[in-house]
């Protein structure tokens, strides 16, 4: 058989391929920025591959950005996991353990997915205050926690409705409780819905700056924010934000690589099954 | 083992009463079928008795223990369901042993419990599968061998094999219907499916809109039913229904039929079979089942009830054993049962026999049997 191109695809593949190419050069300038010397960078080569690599951008911009990447970790890690098992949770009581008004609540619950994080800003900074906790971590995550459990009780809620009802009852009838049906059947099958959410979660949580630069002192700072402090100064050695940038970027671009798939699969799942 | 007694149950969603004052009493150890076409309560009712619901009025009597406060875990049942509900996490193994450890039963007896009932029902190599990996024939044998080793008073099952295909849904019914001999529990078995009721059931309840219209043996449902509904529900193909005056004939009721090929005929009811007087001059409903009108039958000659009525075939549906054979009697399609031999082609006449010593007449208004 003779591969022929008809003149549609053939406009279609150019505009995908020119888009693919507008979409790369901002990563392809990040990358050779970042591996050149300081005074190798200049308007008038920006463009042009680096006549000699400098790796030191990277152990530069690691002195630098260390404890934010740290902070970062421990945060995202930990509001995550927090965030989808109290998310896991909700979704097990709202899609099997229905009880009068429980629509309702869980209506009230979607609104907070729309809510913007700057309109809570000044509240949350007051509730941090009172409680305490304003400044560190635990406080940035706790507000994270919060902010997260509307999108993943959502989807959880709707994981769960494909688990049957029937497997509930019938662990009713073999004398399990609400927490024995959840962590002996209903959690072994949540796989794929801790993926879709630890996902989302991480992936929210780790690019997030407003509040990261608002509610923690210096010292417990995302990397978010550390890396547009490594920018702020006036004449910068570009090499050394570019070098950070990747290094921010970097941990949601492989969870992508390698979960992207189960996210894909965990998105459809319940569409195509019967 | 124990009895099971529904005395005047009631539920309500919200405002809409979905069952409404149902009562039956079976004895222990015996299969009892509810059946009746979607949406006619018959499942609400076994959640009721499973205690899945809760009850709004009445009470559920397990033996001879009010359970309707009781939680579901405690009233000594199983339940069969219609998707299985195996669990797909655990091996076949754990998903018959998981209600016992739930109850604390010693390793040793939970060991010895899952071996017998894996012997019982044939399943012994399948103990370390996990469900996705049995046929649907299987699973459903593990569902059963779950709910036995809880050796319960009674069983639940919620249309159990409406998930088979029609060969094996066949198999099973024989192997419930066994199971059922050998170890003799008292069973509540709802269906939508009248054979399946009609072939499992000591005693079946026919359910439609809350209330149960039927409450007996499977052949007095079939021969004496209580109401149109029921009459048309039980039995395949369907009882036919022939709206038909009644007349005065000497001094007994006569029915007149007419099938448009020859002079409509008055045919005498003998009071045994029902009193018409009151209905002279009106109409009534005339209930006979397909196998009463066929081409002809052994005792013809000697028997008043049968009358011989020369139709038109409008169409014939071969089965196999039996030929049927859809004439129009009264302006209305009939069922008949004719040997495949003797069956006409459509648009040809025939002369069919119509027993009518077991026929059954219904009020046209109310759909009530009359007496």
């Amino acid at each position: 058989m003779k591969t022929q191109i008809s003149p549609g695809r053939l406009i279609l593949y150019s505009l995908l391929i020119l888009m693919v190419i507008v979409y790369l050069i901002p990563v392809y300038m990040t990358i050779i920025t970042a591996l050149k010397f300081p005074e190798d960078i200049n308007l008038l080569t920006s463009w042009d591959f680096p006549d000699r690599i400098n790796w030191g951008s990277f152990s530069q911009a690691y002195d630098k950005l260390g404890p934010n990447l740290t902070n970062s970790i421990i945060l995202t890690i930990t509001a995550t996991i927090l965030s989808t098992l109290l998310g896991s949770l909700n979704g097990y009581v709202f899609s099997k353990w229905k009880f009068r008004g429980s629509e309702t609540i869980f209506t009230l619950f979607l609104f907070g997915m729309f809510i913007p994080y700057q309109i809570i800003l000044i509240p949350l900074f007051q509730v941090l205050r009172a409680l305490n906790i304003y400044g560190g971590l635990p406080g940035l995550i706790l507000a994270h926690v919060v902010y997260g459990i509307p999108i993943t009780s959502l989807i959880f809620r709707n994981f769960y409705a494909q688990i049957p009802t029937g497997l509930i009852k019938s662990a009713q009838l073999d004398g399990a409780g609400f927490f024995r049906i959840y962590c002996r059947i209903v959690f072994p099958l949540s796989a794929p819905g801790f993926v879709v959410a630890s996902i989302w979660q991480f992936t929210q949580i780790w690019n997030e700056f407003l509040w990261g630069i608002c509610l923690t002192r210096h010292t417990s700072n995302p990397i978010t924010v550390g890396l547009a402090q490594l920018a702020g100064g006036q004449a910068v050695n570009w090499n050394m934000p570019m070098a950070g940038s990747i290094m921010a970027g970097l941990p949601v671009v492989l969870v992508y690589i390698f979960l992207g798939k189960y996210f894909i699969r965990g998105l459809l799942e319940g569409a195509i099954k019967e | 083992m124990a009895s099971l007694s529904i005395n005047n149950v009631t539920k309500s969603f919200g405002s809409t009463e979905v069952l409404k004052g149902i009562n039956i009493n079976i004895d222990s150890g015996e299969f009892l079928v509810l059946v009746g076409p979607s949406g006619c309560g018959k499942s609400t009712l076994l959640n009721l008795i499973a205690g899945l619901e809760t009850i709004t009025s009445g009470e559920i009597l397990i033996g001879d223990r009010v359970v309707n406060e009781i939680s579901p875990k405690d009233r000594d049942i199983a339940m069969v369901f219609q998707n299985y509900a195996l669990y797909p996490n655990m091996s076949i193994r754990k998903n018959i042993s998981f209600g016992l450890e739930t109850r604390k039963v010693p390793r040793k007896e939970i060991e010895e419990t899952v071996n017998r009932v894996a012997t019982l029902l044939q399943i012994g190599e399948l103990l370390d599968r996990k469900p996705a990996q049995l046929s649907g024939g299987q699973r459903q044998r593990v569902a059963m061998g779950r709910a036995i080793a809880r050796n319960p008073e009674v069983f639940l099952f919620d249309e159990p094999l409406s998930n088979l295909d029609a060969k094996l849904r066949v198999e099973m019914r024989t192997e419930i219907k066994h199971l059922h001999q050998r170890i003799n529990t008292t069973i509540v078995y709802v269906t939508h499916d009248q054979i399946e009721a009609m072939t499992m059931a000591d005693r079946i309840a026919i359910m439609k809109d809350g209330i149960v219209q039927q409450f007996d043996t499977p052949q007095q449902v079939y021969d004496n039913p209580s109401n149109m509904f029921v009459a048309g529900f039980i039995g395949s193909p369907s009882m036919n229904f022939i709206e038909c005056s009644v007349k005065t004939e000497g001094n007994q009721s006569a029915v007149e039929l007419n099938t448009g090929t020859e002079t409509p005929q008055q045919l005498v009811i003998p009071p045994e079979v029902c009193q018409l007087e009151a209905y002279r001059e009106k109409s009534v409903i005339l209930g006979v089942r397909p196998e009463k009108i066929a081409h002809g039958f052994p005792d013809q000659d000697a028997n008043p009830s049968i009358h011989a009525l020369q139709c038109k075939v409008s169409v014939i549906e071969p089965t196999g054993p039996d030929t049927l054979v859809i004439v129009m009697i009264n302006e209305k399609a009939v069922t008949c049962r004719v040997q495949p031999a003797e069956a006409s082609q459509p648009g040809e006449e025939m002369t069919l026999m119509i027993d009518l010593s077991k026929a059954i007449f219904f009020d046209p208004d109310s759909g009530r049997r009359i007496a």
